[in-house]
């Protein structure tokens, strides 16, 4: 039988009593339409979680210093200093496929003062050219640093929302000079605000500077700077203090005469930043862009093959995953209870296809004595209930976009329309129709032609 | 066209074996205008159901157009009805709520090779004009009496142009005017169209109709006996 007649043939009999095909098709309605909605709400409140995260950086690596091990005292995270600005330009040379750009970053903490005020920010970020990128900063006035001034640290930084109001009242804090632990910078930017991050710690009162002006001008300058994590850097690590800092335009060290140091013990000025930022393709891709920046970093450190890595990654798509993985759970859940009633609505139509099938004997006996063959019986009656359930399943999408559109319109929800679910509710549909169909469709195509002739 | 050789058929309820048919030699040239009597339970709607390939015979040859189909399985019995042979119920078994056109076109859709829409659209027309209901193709089986509706029924058995017309009881569900109009049509299509007709029936005024009664008694043929019976009847 060609497929357009089999299709036609089938419609006819479900049109035939249009009634009871609606009320069939009524379960499987219900159930498409409360998966779809939902999963489209689902979907929104997972966009909504990504969006309020992702500021958070989900797709950043982070690189630390490995612990380190100090007459059985472990450092933990970061205690060793193990790395160096170059490990950040290395990573960016050389792992373009997963990595879209690295920096190198510095935390110092201690009072700015602008004018009689003064403030004790949350933190003091240094960071390259890309830091603002990665971390997913926006200049909401003034510009950021470039290249050059990282090279020349220069001193200038942007400042946080928090501290611009704390700080600046009102007044336009661009060019304005502020002193951070007793040297002069100049604001360069604002930043745009972040709020609060997952912890409840306010992002915006924060200033960000070029690490090299932090490593250079902050720290060492005044024994009171203190590297995050790095205490025990600074008292385990083999500091060469002698080192020029490479890529830097102006020496900051003084050249091979040592008396200085030797006659009045001086600061140490480490070579090595805190942990180096890394931001990758996406945040699925973290493990692959571990996996190409690792021999980077071991090659970086000259590390023998099968010695330890002196450095650790961690990427923060596990604490984004935290977080949306309860709302996943808690939709996915509400699937399940939306598929149960489509399996409920399956099992109506299943019920419905085996009163079709008894109550047309004798249309089946009349089709097989004319030449149908079983399997066109079983075909005509597998269709009808797969396009039982199609039917169901449009209006299911229709009728689910709409509550939930409804809901998000009253209950303020957010909603993401999502294509997955309208695929994934038709081909369910069409399962449904095929699993409880079948055995109706079965049983009418084992019938015996001549007593379903007589049957009355 | 047809020959049966020694059939048989035994129904099995249970331990109890029962023989329906007890070895029906017969032969039904093309062409021929026959009916089948007898009594109810003399076996003849086991051998209509034979005849029309609707069942298989449990012993016996059973030669169709020189092919022996006793053996053929569902399928292909099911492809051979569609071909070779049009059915006509006593209850018509018109799809309800189905236009008179579109009951008409339904063997066709079975058919092997395919056929296409129009084609068999072509054809069903000629057969309800054929049947002269070409004002009624679009009424329902509810809507046509029951002449009318024997008549789309005959239209449909056409529409594959078999050799064969299998009636059963045709006339059983018409009152006497209708019947005489329904055989009346019957003997236009063997006479002008040289289709084979078989008539099974009970009532020995449509068997008169015919041109060869073949009378069955408990699963046997008593051929001759209403020979005589449709001799006076005809007169």
């Amino acid at each position: 039988m060609k497929m357009w007649n089999l299709l036609l043939t089938c419609m006819r009999g479900l049109v035939r009593n249009p009634m009871r095909a609606a009320l069939t098709v009524l379960g499987i309605v219900i159930g498409i339409a409360a998966v779809v909605a939902i999963m489209e709400i689902g979907e929104g409140s997972k966009q909504q979680i990504k969006d309020k995260f992702s500021n958070l950086g989900a797709d950043v690596v982070n690189i630390f210093g490995a612990s380190v091990s100090t007459s059985g005292v472990n450092s933990g995270m970061g205690g060793r200093a193990s790395l160096y600005p170059e490990d950040a330009v290395a990573i960016m040379d050389e792992c373009k496929d997963t990595v879209v750009c690295a920096s190198p970053y510095v935390r110092a903490s201690g009072q700015v003062i602008v004018g009689n005020t003064n403030w004790s920010p949350n933190s003091i970020k240094g960071g390259n050219e890309y830091y603002l990128d990665i971390e997913g900063w926006e200049v909401e006035r003034g510009h950021s640093f470039g290249k050059k001034q990282v090279d020349e640290a220069a001193r200038v930084c942007l400042i946080g929302r928090t501290i611009a109001d704390k700080l600046y009242s009102g007044q336009d804090p661009i060019g304005q000079e502020i002193r951070i632990k007793d040297v002069a910078f100049t604001v360069i930017g604002v930043l745009a605000a972040k709020g609060a991050d997952g912890m409840g710690n306010d992002q915006d009162d924060c200033l960000i500077l070029p690490w090299t002006s932090i490593r250079m001008r902050l720290m060492g300058a005044s024994g009171t700077a203190t590297v995050n994590k790095g205490g025990a850097a600074n008292s385990t690590s083999k500091v060469s203090s002698t080192d020029t800092f490479s890529t830097s335009a102006v020496s900051f060290y003084p050249g091979s005469d040592l008396a200085p140091y030797t006659n009045a013990p001086h600061p140490l000025r480490t070579r090595t930043v805190d942990s180096i930022l890394v931001k990758i393709r996406s945040s699925e891709s973290a493990t692959p862009a571990m996996d190409e920046m690792t021999p980077v970093l071991r090659r970086q450190h000259k590390l023998e093959p099968g010695v330890l890595d002196d450095f650790e990654m961690r990427d923060r798509s596990q604490f984004i995953k935290m977080v949306t993985g309860t709302s996943e759970t808690m939709s996915k859940l509400l699937i399940a209870v939306a598929m149960i009633s489509l399996v409920v609505g399956g099992v109506g139509i299943m019920n419905i296809m085996m009163v079709s099938v008894t109550e047309r004997t004798r249309e089946i006996g009349l089709r097989m004595a004319v030449g149908a063959r079983p399997r066109d019986i079983m075909q005509q009656f597998l269709l009808e209930a797969v396009l039982l359930c199609l039917t169901g399943g449009l209006i299911g999408i229709a009728v689910g976009r709409v509550a939930s559109e409804l809901v998000s319109k009253h209950n303020g929800w957010p909603v993401a329309t999502s294509p997955m679910a309208m695929v994934l509710a038709v081909s369910v549909a069409a399962v449904i129709g095929i699993i409880f169909g079948w055995y109706p469709a079965y049983k009418a195509s084992r019938l015996d032609p001549i007593d379903a002739l007589h049957h009355e | 066209m047809i020959e049966l050789r020694n059939i048989t058929k035994v129904y099995h309820l249970g331990e109890i074996d029962l023989p329906v048919l007890k070895g029906i030699t017969l032969s039904i040239k093309e062409g021929e205008f026959v009916s089948l009597t007898g009594a109810s339970g003399s076996g003849k709607s086991t051998l209509m159901n034979i005849l029309g390939c609707l069942d298989h015979p449990s012993g016996g040859e059973y030669l169709l157009d020189g092919k022996d189909v006793a053996g053929l399985n569902a399928d292909e019995r099911a492809r051979l009805r569609n071909a070779r042979i049009g059915f006509v119920f006593q209850n018509f078994n018109l799809l309800p709520r189905t236009t008179a056109l579109e009951n008409v076109m339904v063997p066709a859709y079975y058919h092997h090779p395919v056929k296409s829409t129009k084609e068999i659209r072509e054809r069903a027309l000629e057969l309800i004009r054929l049947v002269g209901l070409e004002d009624r193709k679009h009424h329902t089986p509810a809507q046509l009496s029951g002449g009318q509706q024997q008549r789309v029924a005959i239209a449909r058995s056409l529409i594959n142009s078999p050799g064969i017309l299998l009636a059963d009881e045709p006339t059983g569900n018409l009152d006497s005017t209708t019947s005489v109009e329904v055989m009346h049509m019957f003997r236009e299509l063997n006479r002008k169209q040289g289709i084979t007709v078989i008539i099974v029936t009970h009532d020995p005024k449509t068997a008169a109709f015919t041109d060869r009664a073949i009378n069955m008694s408990d699963g046997l043929i008593m051929e001759g006996v209403s020979d005589d019976l449709s001799a006076t009847l005809r007169k």
